[in-house]
């Protein structure tokens, strides 16, 4: 909001020479109108921008240091790691995506139960191994575009270990910029979940009420 | 079992299957229980000293795939992390070089045949090597012959290599021992993980990263 102000502002000397019917007062409608518009409208595929989708891993990248150096003990610390995936992660398209072609058979009450599962369990499995990173820091250095989303890559440097990349993949077609997957060195979380999920389901017999009565125990 | 991730080439999945189970097997009896021994009995800078020691000795190998590769400035900081830890390193028994800036440049011949143009091939699971491609496991074999430290020594001095490398790999086990159990013991289809691991990590590495890297999920919530 704040750039458009100062033309605005600086606008008011000329105001007496603009031609009828373009005055200050109908480009501030003008504008108004814009902005409500903008706000009313679904946000597009690029709505956000790279500075934005760094901003937000920025902030659960400083979360997430925080609870690695702040000497709390290791359930305390799950705990917190839980909190941050479900503030920052959009959980329903991970759920979703990790389901694969079976969430298309699902009613929304599985859909539901599946998702609230599944939380749980990916909360649990990666929750645990955040162990390593105690004594650790993750450092942000870059974001970029990639098709329809943005990746935002970082640096882990753990306890003897040589640095490794960590890539966060953000987007705010949920409705609110969120990330939806992290590839550790290549290694896709969604692409690995997809596939075991897919096994999970496979052993038993595609019972999906099973699996989602069975996944909070799995993480 | 279907495969539900493509990208990947694997017709003789059940032959893999079986060496995976073998695999499994020895890992279970063997390496698992020895780099709990070994990790317990052995002090960590001993161990650190020791993996240390078998690094620095991989590095002429990794200097001739350099060359090999064309790659002039990955071949100098190796060569020169190598004449580094040999000497002001104890033999290599420490790591100053990393201390440097001269981090290692991991490469092997698999990378020297995919620099060459050759592509990775069927992915295949080798007995106690575990995940590998036709191309990498090709590589490793070349690997063998390649080494320069392989042919200037011989015994006593070739079996201390050997146990040294040996050694560092139980303490790799017992380094990644969380990770590795959880992907072997833990997971609904652990030959699949191994080979998704495998396929993408490798790629990574050389610069060859696989499309689902950048599959939007809200364009195809069922991944299909």
């Amino acid at each position: 909001m704040t750039p458009m102000m100062t033309p605005m502002a600086s606008e008011t000397a000329r105001d007496t020479d603009a031609p009828r019917g373009l005055t200050r007062r109908t480009v501030m409608m003008l504008l108004a109108g814009g902005v409500a518009f903008a706000a009313l409208a679904p946000r597009g595929a690029l709505a956000m921008d790279t500075a934005e989708a760094r901003a937000l891993i920025d902030r659960a990248v400083g979360e997430i240091n925080g609870v690695i150096n702040s000497g709390q003990s290791e359930t305390a610390m799950l705990a917190s790691f839980e909190q941050i995936f479900a503030r920052y992660a959009d959980v329903a398209i991970i759920a979703q995506s990790a389901l694969g072609v079976a969430a298309r058979q699902a009613s929304p009450a599985q859909m539901a139960a599946f998702t609230r599962a599944f939380q749980t369990y990916i909360s649990r499995k990666y929750g645990r191994r955040f162990r390593e990173f105690i004594g650790g820091k993750i450092e942000v250095t870059g974001a970029q575009q990639v098709k329809s989303f943005y990746e935002v890559i970082s640096t882990a440097y753990l306890r003897g270990e040589a640095p490794f990349e960590v890539r966060f993949q953000v987007s705010d077609r949920s409705g609110r910029d969120l990330f939806f997957n992290i590839i550790i060195e290549g290694v896709n979380m969604l692409a690995s979940e997809r596939t075991e999920i897919g096994a999970l389901l496979d052993a038993r017999r595609g019972n999906l009420d099973q699996l989602i009565a069975d996944l909070p125990a799995l993480g | 079992m279907v495969s539900r991730d493509a990208g990947f080439n694997d017709p003789a999945e059940a032959h893999n299957r079986r060496v995976h189970g073998f695999n499994k097997g020895v890992d279970r009896v063997v390496l698992r229980p020895a780099s709990q021994v070994y990790g317990t009995v052995v002090p960590g800078p001993v161990r650190g000293g020791i993996s240390n020691f078998s690094d620095n000795l991989g590095l002429p190998a990794a200097v001739v795939n350099n060359l090999l590769q064309g790659r002039i400035e990955p071949a100098g900081k190796n060569g020169f992390r190598f004449l580094v830890n040999s000497t002001f390193g104890l033999g290599g028994f420490l790591d100053p070089a990393t201390d440097m800036g001269l981090t290692e440049e991991d490469t092997d011949f698999g990378e020297t045949l995919h620099v060459w143009g050759a592509g990775e091939g069927f992915y295949m699971e080798t007995p106690l090597r575990g995940p590998s491609t036709v191309r990498d496991t090709v590589g490793a074999v070349v690997d063998i012959f390649l080494d320069p430290v392989n042919s200037s020594i011989d015994r006593p001095e070739s079996n201390y290599v050997l146990g040294a490398n040996g050694l560092s790999l139980v303490g790799d086990r017992y380094r990644y021992s969380d990770t590795i159990d959880s992907l072997l013991y833990e997971s609904a289809d652990s030959y699949a993980q191994a080979r998704l691991l495998y396929l993408q990590n490798r790629r990574f590495e050389l610069g060859t990263e696989a499309e689902s890297n950048s599959d939007d999920p809200y364009d195809d919530p069922y991944g299909q």
